[in-house]
């Protein structure tokens, strides 16, 4: 006759070791990897902090993405300590697990006890479908998305850098895009600026670009400010918002943005474009350099052609656009090596990209200060911002 | 002789070219050699005083000169000068 489940399980636990609940959670810190097996549904009722999730149905398929080095210790938990000492005795006998231990107790006795837990916050089955290319990625996954739909980021500009860039951060659910544009839609504006069209002519951009970001993603909040950034409202705008894309037109603005940005410890993630050439750049306050280390003048109107005036490949916006797209969703997830002290030189006709390096100057008017020694008095009226506005166009 | 890459702004001065040449040991010579060559971008480069505007940034293949020996750090023939005033085209 064959033995029942409670004998098999009992036979079972004699094989494998087991660890109190108090045990695993004096060594969460130590290196000890702690895998909850339990469904999707108890997982997202809240977890051990720090846990990965691996379902015991997919247990095989699964546990090497998260555990490759099989000598490595493993600690299993589900609700009670059943599961989980199936599972160990899987990760032992089947897969070659050298280490491994099942949680008595599991789950409840951990919440018995009055330790802490993460309750993951929810994701609706609409979400796990929309950004599901998202949550296959290790870079990205629940948390990754969690972090991009907590986000809040500011675009300065619903133009040629501005459009491409609220298309792809809004579809990568970006949930705050915060717009600062006064201008409105011109027929002109349509050969780069995707996120507008013919029919919305004369339509206020940031109300434009609020209904093609709707039509998009209905997880997004957009936040429109129709009005022009000065020393006057800056600080009531930045202040609200994680990171501020650049891709201003003109220079008094930059070093405005650039001056608050050090101030609030904001990063801006910067593009400028002319004809068939962008520069691209993460300026991140105290890790890297500002704007003003870079450029601590503007040059003379003659040397800083608009784009009005002296024409841009419809393109070239799209691709430094989506570049600066690619540098907030990195910021905000915290993954590679973004653009900071580096400024990268797209040259479109020739088809290459050169980098320089761009360093920290320790004379910096701005950011070669303590943020907290510049005084309220103080913001909005920026060193030398009055010489700025008077020597650019 | 050094490869110079020109930035959009000064094209117009050098006949429209993204890349020159010219001759000499430092980034000064080099720069002022391309100021004789092409005097459009004399006033663009160089101030009054002879030094290099401060909105101009000048790169010795990818680190900034200012960093370097300045107008003296050496150049060698197989080394690229990078010109690169600021721009600040976009939103509209």
């Amino acid at each position: 006759m064959s033995p029942s489940g409670a004998e098999v399980l009992r036979q079972i636990k004699d094989r494998i070791e087991e660890v109190d609940p108090g045990a695993v959670r004096e060594q969460l810190d130590s290196g000890v990897l702690v895998i909850d097996v339990r469904q999707d549904d108890e997982w997202a009722t809240g977890h051990i902090p720090g846990a990965h999730h691996v379902p015991k149905s997919h247990l095989e398929s699964r546990i090497e993405g998260v555990a490759p080095d099989k000598s490595q210790r493993v600690v299993l938990y589900c609700a009670s300590g059943q599961r989980s000492a199936w599972a160990a005795r899987t990760l032992i006998e089947d897969l070659g697990y050298e280490s491994v231990e099942s949680m008595t107790g599991g789950f409840t006795l951990w919440k018995d006890r009055g330790y802490q837990v993460d309750v993951p916050r929810f994701m609706s089955a609409e979400q796990r479908d929309r950004y599901s290319r998202h949550l296959l990625l290790n870079e990205v996954g629940i948390e990754g998305q969690q972090k991009l739909l907590d986000a809040k980021v500011l675009l300065l500009g619903a133009g040629g850098l501005g459009s491409p860039a609220a298309l792809y951060l809004a579809a990568a659910g970006v949930g705050t895009i915060g717009i600062v544009d006064d201008d409105t839609v011109d027929l002109s504006n349509l050969q780069r600026q995707v996120i507008h069209n013919s029919e919305r002519v004369g339509v206020a951009k940031v109300d434009s670009a609020e209904a093609t970001i709707n039509a998009l993603n209905p997880d997004v909040k957009v936040e429109k400010h129709q009005l022009r950034l000065g020393p006057d409202n800056i600080m009531d705008i930045l202040p609200n918002y994680d990171i501020v894309v650049d891709g201003l037109d003109n220079f008094p603005t930059r070093y405005l943005v650039n001056d608050a940005s050090v101030r609030l410890r904001i990063p801006v993630v910067s593009a400028a474009i002319l004809g068939f050439d962008g520069q691209l750049s993460v300026f991140k306050p105290y890790e890297g350099p500002c704007y003003r280390c870079l450029f601590p003048v503007p040059p003379p109107a003659e040397l800083a052609p608009s784009c009005g005036a002296n024409g841009v490949i419809g393109v070239l916006p799209g691709t430094m656009g989506l570049l600066q797209a690619t540098e907030v969703i990195k910021l905000i997830l915290d993954v590679g090596n973004p653009l900071i002290g580096r400024l990268l030189m797209y040259d479109a006709l020739a088809a290459t990209a050169t980098e320089v390096k761009v360093r920290r100057d320790p004379h910096c008017a701005i950011c070669s200060r303590d943020p907290d020694e510049i005084s309220d008095e103080e913001l909005g009226v920026f060193p030398d911002y009055e010489a700025f506005c008077a020597g650019a166009h | 002789m050094a490869t110079i890459r020109i930035p959009p702004v000064l094209r117009p001065s050098v006949g429209g070219e993204r890349e020159i040449n010219a001759d000499g040991d430092n980034v000064g010579e080099i720069l002022r050699a391309v100021a004789v060559d092409h005097p459009g971008t004399e006033s663009q480069l160089f101030g009054a005083d002879g030094e290099l505007n401060r909105y101009v940034n000048v790169y010795l293949n990818d680190e900034d000169v200012r960093v370097l020996d300045g107008l003296d750090t050496t150049v060698s023939t197989a080394d690229t000068l990078v010109i690169l005033p600021a721009m600040a085209g976009g939103a509209r």
